[in-house]
């Protein structure tokens, strides 16, 4: 039970967090119905564990480490979600509460085969949320489809840690790590620049789900949110330098 | 190759004829650069069988007769749109004496993208370093020696607008033209080198007798270019397979996919040619950084964006309006239809209420609303504003199936049908050229306006007119709607460059004004006066009498209309503002008031907005997508109006008892 809860923690706060902004102890007590003392109890623990940032009357955020477990755990639901509801046609009101018993038993590898089978989904059929890029060493989804159609089992794991390009703060930069989708969007991306290991910095994100506009070699590009939750971008490493 | 039989070959005595390419990404002033250079000696049409606009032109140089060819603007040479297929079988196949490069100097890294695959096509080149102004605006100072070292070609520096650089340019082109100088090949990765020049070796041994270089074969090979395998598959099979094995190989060892590392590969050059050429110096705060925060502000930007289409909008009502009165009583000669006529003298009819009625329609109606709408649609096209407006409406044009790029077809739609389904090529599906020409179709062209503010604006009032004005959108909205239910197939995503923002300059926004402006008239005008003479005759044989009757079901128990908007209906299929027209040669008065009531005026200007769209737009509907969808775009124009009608009609009829 215990690790469940924690999971269970890292997801709300990850899926209250909207741009960063950091998440009140209400927020989370109302998403987990659970009483306020007792998130403010957990979230002292997963500080202490180096889970989340966690500063009484100002809210939580995610720690780097935090923010990783809870993508993986999400990428888990979504990607169940989707399975149950597309390919099962189980009802809306069912996926949800489905997926989340599931999501905690799912391995790593059934993981992998689900998306694999689902064909590398970009978003979540149930509330449209982008599901988090896989933690395979691959810069797009044609060469992990390869290596498993020639039986390779061993592939190691991602070193760096990515979000979303469409997840960025503005002013904030990244360097591309991951594209998903098949050869045309690839295809399209690459003309205009974005190729893997490129920096990219977020200039604006316009709202209701509006495009983003982005500074890549040179010049600006608008991308679209669906085409922007598709590339993937690693904002930690030491050659990125605010510009 | 079809194209030559177009190419006007003009041969002065002891000249000398070349060909010209201008090629490059879109906005980067090659068209301004075609214009500079040929100024009117233009030929504008189609490439063989595609809908794909071609542009030809001519000039004459010290000894030199030249044809320019102004390609479509492109990001790659992949075969991601047929404008990048048109324009890389006109530079491999057809072989011009010298390609122009043009490129944006502002945004250097990623156009030599481009260079650096025209260069893999082994062309002899010139590049053009166009808007140099805007790049020292942006305080980029870049070394052309250093630049032409790198690529191997002429550098020129440009900037159109003003005209500076192109007699260089042109110079510099005819010098390459006569001396042919092999281009310097640009070497990538090792790795992918040594893949390069396996398959290349292949291919050589195998002797294709493709017009292709065999180098630029091996690459596209290498990036599994479907076209090109389908060419070499039907030569040789097994080169095709080895040049897989070879890809394969590179995948292995790259970990990505071919077609990405050799993508890759060419950034990689392209960057650090743009940096070792390009000195960047600090740029402070400027009038456009105000520009952008106005337009793409998160709440401001939505304002701005409301404020350029409704201002579009105003400016040509009230302009057009004004000029429309201006020729209107300027020009005695012109004279409105005398329904009297019709009755006593037929082919006197034909002749002044047809042809003549029809030209004076056209200079009155279309030419004063649509000159004003193109003038400030460039000069909002031309500044970089529309960009920002199509930026912030990407969300609510994804409601319809369609990203931000199409509202600028859209809003050209409420210019004028025709252009905008023909803009709608700037879209990169079938499908979402699809469902923005039949958003299109119900967008209230001026024509439709007229129709509008001249029945319901001017006797029921117009708060109305504003009314039904509105109406109008949501319908383009619910239709957009369920036509992205029905038509198979994803939305693509927006991918497009935010260009910076510039002073317009009068020259270009003069020249698109008018380019666009030709178009109209050479498509309308023709169907405006025989279609009008065609009306005129069949009133006066009492044809359409017949028809009207067949219709009153619809018209007249459906819609609650008098009898003759039957033979309205029909007219106004040749162009809507001749429902108005009819009405007065019909009821012999120009007060509709007298014949209709409020309601049915509302119901019969609603209907006449959305029923079908005029026949010139069914011609470029037909031309551009063919006939069958254009029927079944028809078929839903006519249901909706009618639909919509009845509905209004019996809604208006239950409040006003």
């Amino acid at each position: 039970m215990e690790q469940k809860s924690t999971q269970d923690y890292l997801k709300a706060v990850y899926s209250l967090a909207k741009n960063g902004d950091k998440v009140s102890t209400t927020q989370i007590s109302q998403k987990l119905e659970v009483a306020p003392a007792s998130v403010t109890e957990m979230l002292k623990k997963l500080s202490e564990d180096g889970y989340v940032n966690y500063s009484p009357y100002h809210g939580s955020t995610l720690t780097d480490k935090g923010l990783q477990e809870a993508q993986k755990i999400a990428r888990k639901h979504r990607l169940l979600e989707k399975f149950l509801s597309d390919v099962l046609h189980i009802g809306k009101d069912k996926v949800h509460t489905e997926a989340c018993r599931m999501e905690h038993a799912l391995s790593d590898e059934a993981e992998e085969s689900l998306c694999r089978f689902l064909k590398h989904p970009d978003i979540c059929s149930d509330d449209g949320k982008t599901i988090p890029a896989c933690d395979l060493p691959f810069s797009n989804c044609e060469e992990c489809m390869r290596l498993h159609s020639q039986g390779l089992e061993e592939v190691g794991k991602r070193k760096e840690h990515l979000v979303a390009l469409s997840e960025l703060k503005a002013g904030q930069t990244g360097k591309i790590g991951f594209i998903r989708g098949g050869h045309t969007v690839l295809q399209r991306l690459l003309d205009m620049g974005l190729t893997p290991g490129t920096k990219v910095t977020l200039i604006r994100a316009a709202p209701f789900e509006g495009p983003i506009e982005v500074f890549v070699r040179g010049s600006k590009l608008a991308i679209g949110r669906g085409i922007a939750s598709k590339v993937f971008v690693d904002t930690h490493t030491s050659e990125l330098k605010p510009e | 190759m079809p194209f030559n039989q177009t190419n006007k070959k003009i041969n002065h005595k002891n000249s000398k004829h070349i060909t010209i390419a201008l090629a490059g990404n879109a906005n980067v002033g090659k068209s301004v650069i075609f214009n500079q250079l040929t100024g009117s000696n233009q030929i504008i049409g189609n490439w063989p069988g595609k809908t794909v606009d071609r542009a030809e032109g001519t000039l004459h140089f010290e000894d030199y007769d030249i044809t320019v060819i102004d390609l479509p603007g492109i990001y790659s040479f992949s075969t991601f749109s047929m404008e990048e297929l048109v324009s890389r079988d006109y530079i491999a196949l057809e072989k011009p004496d010298v390609v122009i490069n043009v490129v944006d100097a502002s945004v250097l890294e990623r156009n030599l993208f481009f260079t650096l695959q025209l260069l893999e096509m082994q062309a002899p080149m010139v590049l053009c370093l166009n808007q140099i102004d805007v790049a020292k605006n942006k305080g980029m100072i870049i070394d052309k020696d250093k630049l032409q070292e790198a690529l191997g070609i002429p550098v020129v520096f440009a900037t159109a607008t003003r005209g500076e650089g192109i007699y260089e340019v042109i110079k510099e082109a005819v010098k390459v033209a006569e001396h042919k100088p092999k281009p310097k090949n640009l070497r990538y990765r090792k790795e992918l080198e040594e893949k390069i020049e396996q398959v290349k070796h292949s291919i050589e041994k195998e002797n294709l007798q493709l017009q292709y270089p065999a180098r630029w074969l091996a690459i596209k090979l290498l990036e599994g270019d479907s076209e090109i395998t389908k060419v070499i598959t039907e030569k040789s099979k097994a080169l095709v397979d080895s040049a897989k094995m070879a890809a394969r190989e590179l995948q292995a060892s790259c970990q990505e996919p071919c077609f990405s590392v050799i993508a890759s590969e060419r950034y990689a050059l392209a960057s650090s040619i743009a940096a070792s050429a390009l000195q960047q110096s600090e740029i402070w705060s400027t009038f456009s950084d105000k520009l952008e925060w106005l337009t793409t502000h998160r709440v401001l930007g939505y304002f701005t964006s409301a404020g350029v289409i409704a201002g579009l909008l105003l400016w040509t009502f009230f302009v057009g309006n004004g000029l429309s009165n201006l020729i209107s009583n300027g020009l005695s000669i012109i004279r409105p239809v005398d329904p009297a006529l019709s009755v006593s003298q037929p082919i006197l009819s034909i002749i002044l209420n047809g042809i003549w009625g029809g030209f004076n329609a056209g200079l009155t109606l279309i030419i004063p609303f649509v000159i004003p709408f193109y003038l400030l649609l460039a000069i909002v096209e031309d500044s970089g504003i529309l960009t920002r407006v199509a930026f912030m409406m990407d969300s609510a044009m994804h409601k319809i199936g369609l990203h931000g790029k199409a509202l600028i077809p859209i809003i050209l739609g409420y210019g004028c049908n025709v252009p905008a389904i023909h803009a709608c090529k700037i879209m990169e599906t079938r499908r979402e050229r699809l469902l923005a020409a039949f958003a299109i179709t119900f967008a209230p062209c001026s024509a439709r306006t007229i129709v509008l503010f001249g029945m319901v604006g001017l006797f029921v009032g117009v708060q109305w007119a504003l009314l039904l004005y509105l109406v109008d959108i949501a319908v383009i909205f619910a239709l957009g709607r369920i036509a992205m239910k029905a038509v198979p197939g994803k939305s693509t995503g927006l991918i497009m460059e935010m260009s910076s923002f510039k002073m317009p300059s009068l020259k270009v926004v003069v020249k698109q004004t008018w380019a666009r402006t030709k178009s109209i008239i050479y498509v309308v005008f023709p169907i405006y006066i025989v279609g009008s003479a065609l009306v005129q005759a069949l009133y006066f044989f009492d044809v359409l009498t017949p028809i009207s009757n067949v219709l009153s079901p619809l018209t007249v128990w459906w819609l609650g209309l008098p009898v003759a908007a039957g033979i309205l209906f029909i007219l106004g299929t040749v162009r809507k503002e001749l429902i108005i027209l009819g009405a007065v040669a019909i009821f012999g008065s120009t007060n509709l008031a007298l014949f209709f009531t409020p309601i049915q005026l509302v119901v019969m200007a609603l209907v006449a907005m959305l029923y079908i769209p005029c026949i010139s737009t069914v011609a470029i509907l037909g031309k551009e997508f063919g006939w069958k969808a254009t029927a079944v775009i028809t078929a839903a124009n006519i249901a909706t109006a009618l639909l919509i009608g009845g509905i209004t009609f019996r809604v208006l009829t239950l409040f006003s008892s």
